[in-house]
């Protein structure tokens, strides 16, 4: 017998009468107020968030602010004043990326997250091998929790995805927050009007 | 981990700095409100706790269906499957692949799985050199010790220990204990570790038997930093681990870490599904024990853990015990219930490590009937013959006494200040009541005798 | 209305005032009582301990003492919540989940049975109020901490009806006190300094006295206070409600 055929064996034998799955639709979230909500929460848990008209405003900040350093950007509207990175597949050579750049398919307002899928990301240590994120997202696309997260993202198929929410942290010394565990030091989303 | 000590007798010891013992209890207490700030936000919140619960209960009474169904998603990916019955086979699985694929160094992040199975010592032994990769288990492994606590794991040490570890092996200035410095000075160690490192072990929070894919909540990044430039990934889950379907995260991923730390999401919730091109990831399906405690009736729902930490947080007693007094790699009060579980013998103190408050309950957010459970446990491990044997002819002897008016009454008598069923009560050095108590100034009569005088006919 | 009078063990042979003040109260309020003189315990001290299956011969006690009366009611949550989830007769399982249902904590009846509202009681004193672990989260006299739910206190809200009374306000409103039977002297070293805690968080705030539901967990707290020289007192709720 393998352990496989001993582990299902014993789980069959003990597992208790089955019980059904609990309704879901109960649970929505207010769609009200939801980039405020957003804002606050971002702010709250150490990102930065901005609301913005078009691609030259986002231009115009990230050049204010990060004036040094190698920029990796993968959101094609962003050219040309961000050149747009085709990715080799030397992903270790992506650790001195000062800003990575990428954009995002929705933001979550109840706990800042945005999600973001593989193809989005061009690489996957992408997100998390930079000193500094740069997310964009269109401001339509807050949903209010993470129950309608799911429903929007339903069944798609995707090989990675991840809701990324703030900047890399710990408090691991004395409970003290520290951002820049060992990802991103910061989180910047671009909230883009429609 | 290792002792012959019970928990009474290491929490004695860790209560001899009384200091430490007021800094561990606050520090965990200001956690513990930083969830009752979040989680009072959500009116729902109690209806959260009761849908997630119910999830599990259907996982569990349906748990061969899914894990077939996730073996077959997860095959269907890319993914390879391995089966582990017990610690051994899980540690000789993940010792197969680095040697299949000559890799000697590896990263890991946060695991209590491997914790359970003794990973890091095993893999030591066969020539692999493993990091944890978490800040907290980075220090806890300088420092030679295990994780004190499942989300927290170096929350016994204070900032000047861990400078003191970096100062002498990460070659930071000697007496610097700033936080900041600290971290910085990790994440430059810890990044020239991700960037070596051919092989990444990571843990796994949900795994959804719908579409094979898994899991990963960290605050740090670690798990994705090792996972996404390794050459293998090898994530290592306990059975139990299962949910359903993807919208069940919405339920789980709202309360993990509201639970845990007060915060409304982890940094980052990362889903793996597909190995990157030419990459591997190896999934190991651990059992060691679970199978049996889902036959037991009375201690199944254990199995709905989601090991999020706020029972530890909760708990007046691991909050001045500190988790090493449970010397088991789960801690604190569910710990103490799963742990039994494994090694009756080893783990009989635990279910009486509490005052059955009863507050570990209300915390849960999958409504684990924790307290209910250590209750339980006593009287299982009372009846296999684990209680102390001059505990069981005490409770005899205040059986029988109380079992009988005039025995209780005689009793009572006899002198109230040695009365037998009050077990705290004999006055002498040996016993443990009067260390730091006194007892209350015996009455003149009992209520019995008052009440036979001036209502009784 | 007949009232069984149910007095835990300790509480009988340590603490008669605080029985007696529970009879007065039960009287002064027009409740007929008695107590049954054969009652010893509820059996908790051997079940919390591992030894349930010792508890038979208290179990058939209870059963016989009180299988007469339309209510029982005792001045301690933690009793009542024993009897209430562990009462057990094989020979007449229905009797003793009956009587089991009809066991009431003192302030819980007080509350929803008799329905009190007012009462004329004074005790011009600053008070902390102790909640007791059963009682609260067992017996539900009160909100917790931990839940996302309404407030509301059944002790507390009598303790309001007395007159002078000064209510301060813990830091932490319900924690343990580590008393937790033979936890006591199991786990001295915890249980002692969750006990000297909880005292601290009353002295802090300028407790006179510290009342609660449950005699045990005052016991463990008078019993520091005493080590420590403190003049501040225990006082079972039933006093206070009773004192004139």
């Amino acid at each position: 017998m393998t352990s496989r055929e001993k582990i299902l064996a014993a789980v069959t034998r003990n597992q208790p009468a089955s019980t059904p799955l609990p309704d879901l639709s109960v649970f929505s979230g207010d769609t009200d107020s939801v980039v405020d909500k957003y804002i606050s929460v971002l702010t709250g848990i150490g990102g930065t968030a901005y609301q913005v008209g078009g691609y030259d405003e986002i231009t115009g900040i990230l050049n204010a602010k990060f004036t040094e350093g190698r920029v990796v950007n993968t959101v094609s509207e962003l050219h040309p004043h961000h050149q747009v990175h085709v990715f080799d597949n030397d992903i270790h050579g992506l650790e001195n990326v000062e800003l990575a750049i990428i954009s995002a398919h929705f933001a979550v307002a109840e706990n800042g997250a945005v999600w973001v899928t593989e193809e989005l990301m061009g690489r996957r240590v992408f997100p998390f091998i930079c000193q500094h994120l740069a997310v964009v997202v269109p401001i339509s696309q807050i949903v209010p929790t993470m129950h309608v997260a799911y429903k929007v993202i339903g069944s798609k198929n995707y090989g990675y995805g991840a809701f990324i929410a703030g900047p890399s942290k710990t408090a691991d010394i004395e409970q003290s927050l520290v951002l820049g565990a060992h990802g991103p030091r910061s989180m910047n989303v671009f909230l883009m009007a429609t | 981990m290792e002792s012959n000590k019970d928990h009474a007798a290491l929490a004695e010891v860790f209560n001899k700095d009384e200091d430490r013992v007021d800094w561990h209890d606050e520090t965990l207490w200001w956690i513990r409100q930083k969830r009752d700030k979040n989680v009072h936000q959500l009116p729902e919140w109690e209806l959260l706790r009761e849908t997630a619960s119910n999830i599990k209960h259907n996982v569990l009474s349906n748990l061969s269906t899914y894990l077939e169904q996730f073996e077959k998603s997860a095959l269907a990916n890319g993914v390879k499957v391995h089966w582990a019955a017990d610690a051994k086979e899980h540690n000789e699985i993940i010792l197969g692949l680095l040697k299949q694929h000559q890799i000697d160094r590896m990263v890991k992040s946060k695991s209590m799985l491997t914790e359970e199975c003794g990973l890091n010592d095993y893999l030591a032994t066969h020539g692999i050199d493993v990091i944890d990769s978490d800040l907290g288990e980075r220090i806890v492994q300088l420092a030679g010790e295990h994780p004190s606590h499942i989300v927290l794991p170096c929350i016994h040490k204070k900032k000047g220990e861990i400078g003191d570890l970096f100062h002498k092996y990460l070659g930071t200035p000697s007496n610097v204990d700033d936080p900041q410095f600290l971290t910085e000075t990790a994440r430059h160690h810890l990044r020239e570790i991700f960037l070596t490192r051919k092989a990444a072990l990571t843990g796994v929070n949900f795994a959804i038997a719908e579409t094979g894919e898994f899991v990963i909540c960290t605050n740090e990044g670690n798990a994705d930093m090792g996972a996404n430039l390794a050459e293998i990934h090898i994530a290592s889950m306990g059975i139990e681990k299962l949910i359903p379907k993807r919208e069940h995260l919405g339920v789980f991923l709202r309360l993990l870490t509201r639970s845990a730390t007060g915060q409304p999401i982890t940094t980052y919730s990362s889903h793996y599904r597909k190995p990157r091109e030419g990459k591997e990831i190896h999934i190991v399906l651990v059992d060691n024990g679970r199978s049996t405690q889902l036959g037991r009736e009375d201690f199944r729902n254990s199995l709905k853990c989601i090991r999020c930490g706020a029972c530890m947080n909760t708990c007046p007693v691991y909050r001045r015990s500190g988790g090493h007094s449970y010397h088991t790699a789960v801690a604190g009060p569910i710990g103490s219930i799963l742990a039994p579980n494994l090694d009756m013998k080893k783990y009989a103190d635990l279910p009486f490590a509490s005052t059955l408050c009863g507050s570990c309950s209300n915390v849960c957010p999958v409504k684990i009937d924790i307290h209910q459970q250590l209750y339980k446990w006593r009287q299982v491990l009372v009846k296999a013959g684990y209680a102390p044997a001059g505990k069981k002819i005490a409770m005899q002897v205040m059986a029988a006494t109380l079992s009988s008016p005039t025995l209780y009454h005689a009793a009572g008598k006899m002198g109230r200040a040695t009365i037998k069923f009050a077990p705290f009560a004999v006055n002498n050095k040996l016993n443990p009541w009067y260390k730091q108590r006194d007892m209350p100034t015996p009455p003149k009569e009992s209520f019995g005798e008052w009440y036979a005088k001036n209502r009784g006919k | 209305m007949r009232v069984g009078l149910f007095i835990p063990c300790y509480v009988d042979q340590f603490y008669p005032g605080a029985a007696i003040a529970t009879l007065q109260l039960l009287e002064k309020l027009g409740v007929e009582v008695a107590y049954p003189k054969n009652q010893t315990c509820c059996g908790q001290p051997m079940a919390n301990s591992g030894f349930e299956h010792l508890t038979g011969g208290c179990n058939r006690l209870f059963v016989e003492n009180f299988a007469g009366f339309d209510y029982i009611v005792a001045p301690s949550g933690s009793c009542v919540l024993h009897i209430r989830e562990h009462l057990h007769d094989e020979k007449q399982e229905e009797l003793a989940h009956a009587i089991s249902q009809k066991t009431y904590e003192l302030t819980s009846f007080l509350t929803d049975v008799l329905k009190v509202e007012s009462l004329p009681s004074r005790f011009p004193h600053r008070v902390g109020m102790h909640q007791s672990c059963h009682g609260q989260r067992g017996l539900h006299l009160s909100s917790m901490t931990e839940l996302v739910a309404p407030a509301f206190s059944k002790p507390g809200s009598l303790l309001k009806m007395v007159k002078g009374i000064d209510l301060i306000e813990l830091d932490r409103k319900d924690e343990c006190c580590g008393f937790g039977g033979t936890f006591c002297v199991v786990e001295e070293a915890v249980s002692a300094k969750m006990g000297k805690d909880r005292v601290a968080d009353h002295l802090q705030h300028g407790a006179e006295y510290i009342t609660g539901v449950d005699m045990s967990c005052l016991m463990h707290m008078e019993g520091i206070l005493k080590r420590q020289g403190s003049k501040v007192k225990v006082m079972h709720i039933a006093e206070i409600l009773n004192a004139e």
